[in-house]
């Protein structure tokens, strides 16, 4: 008697296939939103899965805060183009040029927040009534009472005390117009399952990802690389260190850390031994202890 | 590397997040500065301790409140294991979370407070896991510590509890442990504070328990999710049927049936985007290609002929009352049932379980939140269906407002 058991990776696979696949027939017009992040890049690696040997039935949607490292947007275009998908750019700069949203001022002002502006607008534009995005529930603690099915009003908000329940793998995107859901088909992946998945599907993953040397600032105890965004302040050194990056975020708040990580098992070896969360060095989750259930109340991702 | 998946459940201060703050904790699945931040923020409150079940309580009325809301997810793996927990409310007007968090469920921690032994909410969480068809329930006797660990204690617990669950039929094994979530007594590692405990402690357990044989390999059943046709040169004549299989087990040659047409054919190949298979089974997502072109669509099934599904447009079952709206008389809702959706009308109301006492109250008036009953529902299409017991994916449904759009009630078919 075979066993029929299906390893934790094929397990969560097949989840993520169900629930795009339940997204392309329940709603008439998604988008999956692609930032260059690693899961981002997995959820779109499953979507072509999900539908082959068809092109995916939605397009890739990227929020560009216009503070993004060169090496992300050259990935994004590559992967597009190797996936056969449509690529449709919302630009931060355009919403602060067109006065849509004031850009924050003062030493530790970031694009974070703007997004949710020009992330509403995209969706008005282009009429989307669902967007997937690639949120893990382990990523964070508002995100572990997230819905795979998540409704949002028509104003774009989130209202995490009165989320539908959702049972076995019957999921309800049924909403009045105007309304929009966003769809996380990696709820269940923790970071580790996303590593381990990709080493597995052998992705390759932007240079950021892997050690190299860079010269960065340390900032309040996060290290930043320097770049066109990111200046020396009065008082900073320049320093060369070898690091890595390891979740692909605006790069005026995306820290790295120090590693010789060259490989995807040095990478799995070194998340295995990590004692720091993924976005511990996220500038954006620092603000407050419920800072991101706030910003996703507004409509953040 | 297998999953587990489990839910927790208990009444508010039992002491639920606690436990699997412990669980994360002990099973060094907690990061430098996630504890970090609740140990700022226990200080700021002026906690006397680490208050292990802010890891949990991720919103900020639950924080601010000190109550868990929402089912909250989490995840931790050891080298045996990974695990998926579904950290379900325990108070009475969240009753519709512990079905969500059950009804994915492999396994039930059922926790009971040793100072108030098994109360009316213990036999509402037995009940819901054995009606939700879970197999292995562990019974966690928690705050050993403040009853002096004793033995006399947890022992008059376990009995009342077995008189009890005596009568769920559904459940396979109950394993009672004896624990203090708190001081981490039986959680991880075996304590030394019950010496006359004889049993394996939470983790080994979660780690050993056998699982399989839950997925139905016996009775093939495919809803059809999207049907894939590339419009491109190279796939110019591929029409294939995307879904996940909700049963038994599907070959290449196999005859099969789509229903509810009826149309017969054979299975051409099971594709995937990395190679076609010899074989698929629940719960695999793959796409099917046919040997004869009928015309198929979302919310259609495919079968085996030898084995047919019940085909019906009167459905008995036992459904969960979600909203806070009552049902109302001859409710008309929508039934979203694997891939399909249709309306339905409730023909009946046959009775409602008085949860406490498991007595039947018949003649009901109707359902309010949180009821649990049986009813008869009127569908405007057949149901292509098997019983819940037999098949957790094609016996189960969900009931939806067709004017709030919200999901009203879960339902079990019988």
């Amino acid at each position: 008697m075979p066993s029929y058991q299906l390893s934790h990776l094929d397990q969560l696979e097949a989840e993520a296939i169900f629930i795009l696949r339940e997204t392309a027939a329940q709603f008439q017009n998604p988008g999956l939103l692609f930032s260059g992040g690693k899961d981002s890049i997995v959820m779109a690696w499953i979507a072509r899965k999900a539908f082959h040997p068809a092109r995916m039935p939605f397009p890739l949607v990227h929020v560009d805060t216009g503070h993004n490292f060169p090496e992300t947007i050259t990935y994004r275009d590559d992967f597009a183009a190797k996936l056969d998908a449509r690529l449709i750019v919302g630009s931060v700069q355009k919403s602060i040029d067109e006065g849509r949203v004031v850009e924050e001022k003062g030493p530790n002002a970031s694009r974070n927040r703007a997004q949710t502006t020009t992330l509403l607008d995209t969706i008005a534009e282009y009429q989307f009534d669902a967007l997937l995005g690639g949120g893990r529930r382990d990523e964070e603690k508002a995100r572990a009472k997230e819905r795979f099915f998540s409704h949002r009003d028509d104003f774009g908000q989130w209202d995490p005390k009165n989320q539908r329940p959702e049972l076995w793998n019957l999921f309800n995107g049924r909403k009045h117009s105007g309304e929009h859901f966003r769809v996380f088909p990696l709820s269940n992946f923790t970071e580790m399952d996303v590593w381990m998945y990709m080493h597995r599907e052998g992705i390759v993953l932007p240079s950021l990802y892997y050690a190299h040397e860079r010269e960065v600032v340390v900032r309040n105890g996060t290290i930043l690389a320097v770049s066109e965004f990111v200046q020396p302040r009065d008082g900073e050194t320049v320093e060369r260190k070898v690091i890595r990056f390891r979740t692909m975020g605006d790069a005026t708040i995306t820290g790295a850390i120090e590693s010789t990580a060259t490989t995807m098992e040095d990478i799995i070896e070194e998340v295995a031994a990590a004692r720091q969360t993924e976005r511990g060095n996220r500038a954006d989750d620092k603000r407050s202890e419920t800072a991101m259930e706030d910003r996703k109340k507004e409509g953040y991702f | 590397m297998d999953l587990l998946r489990f839910t927790t459940a208990g009444s508010v201060d039992d002491g639920k997040s606690t436990l699997i703050g412990r669980l994360l904790y002990d099973s060094k699945s907690i990061f430098e500065d996630q504890l970090e931040a609740i140990e700022e923020t226990s200080k700021r409150r002026g906690d006397g301790h680490v208050d292990l079940a802010l890891l949990t309580d991720g919103l900020k009325a639950e924080r601010e409140q000190g109550i868990t809301i929402d089912v909250a997810y989490r995840y931790f793996a050891t080298p045996k294991r990974k695990f998926i927990i579904a950290d379900t409310p325990g108070h009475i007007q969240y009753t519709r979370n512990m079905v969500t968090g059950a009804s994915t469920a492999n396994l039930a921690i059922i926790l009971v407070d040793a100072r108030k032994g098994v109360i009316e909410q213990t036999k509402r969480h037995s009940f819901i896991a054995n009606l939700l068809r879970i197999q292995h329930v562990v019974v966690a006797v928690n705050k050993m510590d403040l009853v002096d660990y004793s033995e006399e204690v947890y022992n008059k617990i376990i009995k009342d509890y077995q008189e009890f669950a005596s009568r769920l039929d559904n459940i396979v094994d109950i394993t009672p442990i004896p624990i203090s979530a708190l001081n981490g007594d039986n959680v991880v590692d075996k304590s030394e504070a019950m010496p006359w405990f004889q049993g394996p402690s939470l983790l080994y357990h979660l780690e050993h328990v056998y699982v399989g044989g839950e997925e139905n390999h016996v009775d093939a059943r495919f809803p059809v999710q999207w049907v894939i046709r590339p419009q491109s040169d190279e796939w110019h004549d591929f029409r294939g049927y995307g879904g996940r299989v909700a049963g038994g087990v599907f070959k290449p040659g196999d005859e099969i049936s789509v229903l509810p047409s009826g149309f017969t054919t054979k299975i051409k190949s099971i594709h995937t985007a990395d190679g076609d298979l010899e074989e698929a089974y629940a719960p695999q997502s793959v796409t099917l290609t046919l040997c004869d072109e009928i015309d198929i669509s979302r919310g259609d099934m495919i079968i085996k002929r030898n084995n047919p599904p019940e085909v019906s447009q009167d459905i008995e079952a036992m459904i969960c009352w979600f909203s806070n709206k009552p049902m109302a008389h001859r409710a008309k809702l929508l039934l979203r049932h694997t891939t399909r959706e249709m309306q339905a009308v409730v023909s009946e109301v046959k009775y409602l379980v008085d949860i406490n006492t498991l007595h039947k109250i018949e003649q009901p008036g109707t359902f309010a939140m949180n009821d649990i009953g049986r009813i008869t529902l009127r569908t405007a299409q057949p149901v292509i269906h098997d019983s819940y017991r037999r098949n957790r994916q094609t016996g189960s449904f969900i009931l939806v407002d067709p004017g709030t759009n919200e999901t009203v009630a879960a339902g079990m078919i019988i």
